[in-house]
């Protein structure tokens, strides 16, 4: 199957990518493999009993990628993979798993990846997720994903999910079960225009010794978008847990935040911040003294928080 | 040069319904390659003043010209692309925003690293230290406080209106602070301080009381005036 020109745009915007990448990767087009590289530092399997892919590093193996985009270019599809991936002990790799739907028809299009990752003794991933569609047809542009995080002891989980636009309803699962001296870091931004719906749960438990979680959602909702961010944080051991949710709130959208902590071990220290609003008028008239218009002043201020 | 005729600003008191005066019938000249120092007691209106010539309020009635130009309806915008600067007394922080941005947003342009620490060294940061740093609660007062003046000297301009500059700022920094005036010495500059060594730079010193200056002069005169005021009261200078 080749590559074509919006497959193209499609990897560029979701993963940086400008044709095949180099090292291990995984492209999936509408449901089938397009292209795979596998090695024996990081190795890529098909799964026999379901779609999907495992994906196995092997321990020690530091400083590679893998890339593992989606794309999904047709309407009245709905595409469900199942991707594990097992990471060996003291590894360190970036794995960058965007998606892009193009959908230019009437009918929906949808991809739910259900990503189970398991970080052996000391492995460190950094795992980028980039949601985007496009396509101008009155069909639906979904994501549901499932990403479930196992950190052994003095693990380290770094995941970067980022929802760029044009996406018409997304529900997003995380569930993370944190290690003795294991941490999990969690950046989401997300952007909602129009009658785009987002919502994002987050179910974290703290179970080992000196675990930690840091959790920090940005989101701009503008039109008459609605966002909706919930996080439940368990501290079942001496931990450190922090979830803060910052919204901004244009025209007629609308952010609801739940967040939730529960410290069940009387050592758990658990924070959670949340602050939805308008842009700050101080802040517009600052970048308008700079000779920015008003809403030049907007889109800085906006490009900023997500950035 | 600017000049102020007649600038009045009143507001409603919400409880009362009473009209109250911040500003009334100010007249008031800066010349061009001339520090102008305001200072007054708290209250008298130096700030709003300061507000209304960057146009973030409009004068309840007056006239503000700019070298002859009439820009007393100018927005924000249109006074900051004519040359008009400010440093705000309290500094606003951003999520996200880096310093290196902030400085290009200021300047209008991509700045490289010398032109970054060029900025910056002149109110006494270090470039590599800050460039990629968010301008948030994560920085002290005093860091945000030389950033905003930095903001200021990286967008240029002929009319520079600094609130407070030395809020937040250690006294062993007034060195940098000076500097930064030293600087500006051919623009018209309005400076907001209660600071004697700020003053000591003036060229001009205006004191404002309750709603309007009082006296005006030469730093020379004024000063004298200021330190020898008995009891450190106001009122006497008034009554001199």
């Amino acid at each position: 199957m080749p590559i074509d020109k919006t497959d193209e745009q499609l990897l560029e915007t979701i993963a940086d990518l400008h044709g095949v990448p180099e090292g291990s990767f995984n492209i999936r087009k509408n449901g089938k493999l397009l292209a795979r590289n596998s090695n024996t530092d990081i190795e890529i399997v098909s799964k026999k009993d379901k779609d999907g892919i495992d994906i196995i590093v092997k321990p020690g193996v530091k400083n590679k990628s893998v890339h593992i985009p989606v794309l999904l270019t047709v309407g009245d599809f709905h595409d469900t993979v199942y991707n594990d991936f097992f990471i060996g002990e003291n590894a360190d790799v970036t794995i960058i798993a965007g998606c892009g739907i193009h959908n230019a028809t009437c009918a929906d299009a949808e991809h739910d990846g259900i990503h189970t990752f398991y970080l052996k003794k000391n492995a460190r991933v950094r795992y980028v997720e980039r949601h985007y569609a496009s396509g101008g047809g009155s069909g639906k542009k979904v994501f549901d994903p499932v990403t479930k995080i196992h950190l052994a002891e003095g693990a380290q989980f770094t995941l970067e999910s980022t929802q760029l636009g044009g996406v018409t309803y997304t529900d997003r699962k995380t569930y993370a079960t944190v290690g003795d001296r294991a941490q999990l870091i969690v950046k989401e931004k997300i952007l909602t225009d129009a009658e785009e719906v987002a919502i994002t749960d987050f179910k974290v438990r703290l179970t080992g010794r000196d675990s930690r979680a840091d959790i920090v959602s940005r989101s701009v909702a503008r039109g008459k978008s609605v966002q909706k961010f919930r996080s439940d944080l368990i501290g079942k051991n001496a931990c450190f847990g922090h979830v803060e949710c910052d919204g901004i709130l244009l025209e007629g959208a609308r952010i609801v935040s739940t967040p939730r902590i529960d410290a069940v071990d009387p050592e758990a220290s658990l924070v959670h911040e949340a602050a939805v609003g308008k842009i700050a008028g101080e802040q517009l008239m600052k970048l308008m003294s700079l000779g920015l218009t008003e809403q030049e002043a907007e889109d800085a201020v906006i490009r900023g928080f997500l950035n | 040069m600017l000049e102020l005729k007649n600038i009045s600003y009143s507001v409603q008191d919400e409880g009362t319904g009473k009209v109250q005066d911040i500003l009334k019938d100010v007249c008031l000249t800066f010349e061009d390659a001339t520090i102008s120092v305001i200072t007054g007691p708290n209250g008298s209106g130096k700030s709003t003043l300061i507000k209304i010539l960057m146009g973030f309020l409009l004068p309840t009635s007056g006239t503000i010209l700019f070298n002859g130009e009439d820009v007393t309806d100018l927005s924000v915008t249109d006074r900051a692309r004519k040359g008009f600067t400010i440093a705000f007394q309290q500094p606003v922080r951003f999520k996200g925003i880096t310093v290196q941005k902030l400085l290009e947003l200021a300047s209008g342009k991509r700045m490289d690293t010398d032109a970054m620490c060029e900025c910056l060294s002149s109110v006494g940061l270090c470039a590599r230290n800050y460039i990629g740093r968010a301008v948030d609660g994560t920085l002290s007062g005093g860091e945000l406080k030389r950033i905003e003046l930095a903001t200021a000297i990286a967008k240029g301009g002929e009319v520079f209106l600094l609130d407070e500059p030395e809020a937040g700022i250690d006294l062993w920094s007034f060195e940098d602070l000076v500097k930064v005036f030293e600087r500006l010495h051919d623009k018209t500059v309005i400076i907001v301080s209660h600071q004697q060594r700020i003053l000591d730079t003036a060229d001009k010193i205006v004191l404002f009381e309750n709603d309007s200056p009082v006296s005006f002069g030469r730093k020379e005169e004024m000063f004298d005036k200021l330190t020898k005021r008995p009891n450190l009261c106001w009122r006497n200078i008034k009554e001199d």
